[in-house]
């Protein structure tokens, strides 16, 4: 029964962990709290499903829920990030959530507030270990966001990309100074952390079957939970961070009932920042800008 | 006035109220991303003292609001170990899990909420807002606003002169939370009902965006943009199911065009010039 719920909640932490390393990738190399994270995280779930709706393959839906995610992440950039950059430290903030607010009732205009039913696209099966179940959408899950996770820290630790993000997140001023092209590579980051937060929503639709407008909101600050618990930038520390957090979940919902979740997950989040402000993995932080 | 009017002047007043809390923090450069959680102290709080203790309505409301400055004052010092974004999340988390703990109390009743006998009319929740902002205005005038402002714009350097940074942070997010406990308690009192998940995190994050909207360089951007907030989405009733789309917008041209609010410390001085004072404790180096 354990081992069953630790299955469970190590394939819910899957989802977490794609929002959290998207969380991850904009705080820690750009220093900024991206709130239209759970509007992204949304938008992949939704427009893959109005695209399904419309007859067309998977794969095309996947890759233009993500290409509609990354559109919309180039805009928070653009209008969000660049513009205000400067200014006061939690003006990106508020027009990042003015984002959420905009993708939210977008799709409430196009598809209405009731949950909408996602078509099964993983074949209905169920893989037997022993006495554990799993079924065959939480393995494609949890075998998808590792891998991508896995690519990205590849990305970031092998490829000169990767290198100049890094230097990026260092020290900016330095890093101009070396000639990186901070202008067009704070849109690469921006781009790739649109891509896997849309790809969480794709996974988590196909896990559970069902799309709403508002299902990004509960995901998304569970994201941001796993990303503190793993320590603000670091990828690994967020894929620690979200497992963790399913883990949590699906053991209180177990054991001491699903009204406690909140109480338990971030009570853990509560008590992380205030005994080990830099998360499980991080280094100590430096002052932050908001 | 009418039924729709009086409605919404009072959904105004508990939202500048709420504005004002997470004001005072925000002042000395704290973002407290978990108002709501305050409030639902000073809402419980308050209502129970009216149901179960017989209390008074104006003895209630501020008790609560003294309950949920207890909560604070208690939780700022660990919190306040944290920084800048952590701190933010803190506040984040601490909101989630007041309102979760709420959700689980069988003696308020739970998820099913908690009714609350004894009743404040309109006219109670103009007067608390009156005396809020009355208070926060006249807060605005004396040193403590100046050493809040000197903490955002340098901690250390205001640490240096000698202010007591830490004990200012925590006075300051103290008081905050004794504002939004007595906007919970009268929540609570006017609209006859408490219930856990009406704290959410929307609620905390949407009171911090118009306060942001509105301008923290000034006592009146709170203000500003809580009526920015609360009237604007009825205006733009007229765009039907598209409102909040149209919302949205312009929140996000707003920030792009303004990021530092609606009203400014310099938008304020043009309109009434008036002799830049030197500070009386800095000496005349500039000679």
């Amino acid at each position: 029964m354990i081992a069953q719920q630790l299955v469970n909640g190590l394939m819910l932490g899957a989802v977490y962990v794609l929002v959290a390393v998207s969380f991850t990738l904009t705080i820690g190399i750009l220093n900024f709290l991206n709130f239209s994270i759970p509007g992204l995280f949304m938008a992949g779930g939704m427009v893959s499903f109005v695209l399904l709706r419309a007859g067309l393959h998977w794969s095309l839906a996947i890759l233009g829920a993500v290409a509609a995610a990354v559109v919309v992440a180039l805009a928070v950039e653009r209008l969000s990030y660049r513009l205000s950059r400067a200014r006061e430290a939690e003006v990106p903030l508020v027009s990042s959530l003015g984002f959420l607010v905009l993708l939210e009732n977008l799709a409430l205009v196009t598809v209405g507030s009731d949950q909408q039913a996602f078509p099964p696209l993983v074949p209905d099966f169920n893989l037997r270990l022993g006495g554990l179940v799993i079924g065959g959408a939480q393995l494609v899950s949890l075998v998808a966001a590792l891998a991508l996770v896995a690519g990205m820290s590849l990305v970031l630790t092998r490829t000169s990309l990767g290198r100049q993000i890094r230097s990026i997140a260092e020290n900016r001023e330095t890093a101009v100074i070396l000639g990186i092209d901070v202008g067009r590579l704070v849109p690469c980051v921006f781009a790739l952390s649109a891509a896997f937060t849309a790809l969480g929503g794709v996974l988590f639709a196909l896990n559970y079957l069902q799309v709403s407008p508002f299902m990004g909101e509960g995901v998304g600050f569970k994201g941001v939970a796993a990303m503190i618990l793993g320590g603000m930038g670091s990828v690994w520390g967020a894929v620690a961070g979200g497992l963790l957090i399913g883990l949590t979940e699906v053991l209180s919902i177990g054991y001491l009932g699903a009204d406690v979740v909140n109480v338990t997950v971030y009570g853990l989040l509560l008590a992380v920042l205030i005994l080990r402000p830099q998360g499980l993995f991080g280094r100590p932080p430096a002052r932050e800008k908001l | 006035m009418s039924g729709y009017q009086s409605g919404l002047l009072v959904i105004l007043c508990f939202n500048v109220i709420a504005a004002y809390a997470v004001y005072l923090p925000l002042a000395a450069g704290q973002l407290n991303l978990g108002v709501a959680g305050f409030m639902a102290v000073g809402a419980y709080g308050a209502a129970i003292l009216t149901n179960e203790m017989g209390w008074p309505l104006v003895a209630a409301v501020p008790a609560g609001g003294l309950a949920a400055g207890l909560v604070a004052l208690v939780v700022a010092v660990p919190i306040l170990r944290t920084q800048g974004i952590y701190l933010a999340l803190a506040t984040f988390a601490l909101g989630q899990v007041i309102a979760a703990i709420f959700l689980n109390l069988d003696i308020v009743g739970g998820a099913a909420g908690y009714p609350v006998a004894a009743y404040a009319g309109p006219g109670g929740v103009y007067a608390l807002t009156g005396a809020v902002v009355a208070a926060v205005f006249l807060l605005s005038r004396t040193r403590f606003a100046l050493y809040l402002t000197a903490i955002k714009s340098d901690p250390v350097v205001t640490d240096l002169m000698g202010i007591d940074v830490r004990g200012m942070q925590v006075a300051a997010l103290t008081l905050g939370a004794v504002i939004a406990g007595l906007g919970g308690g009268l929540y609570g009192h006017h609209f006859s009902f408490v219930e856990a998940q009406h704290f959410n995190v929307a609620l905390s994050i949407y009171t911090v965006l118009y306060v942001l909207l509105g301008g923290v360089q000034t006592v009146w951007g709170p203000l500003v943009g809580a009526v920015f907030f609360t009237v604007l989405p009825e205006v733009l009733r007229v765009g039907g199911g598209w409102r909040y789309v149209l919302f949205a917008l312009l929140i996000i041209g707003f920030m792009a065009l303004r990021p530092q609010g609606i009203v400014t410390a310099g938008s304020w001085r043009r309109r009434s010039p008036a002799p830049a004072r030197v500070p009386a404790s800095l000496p005349e180096a500039a000679e």
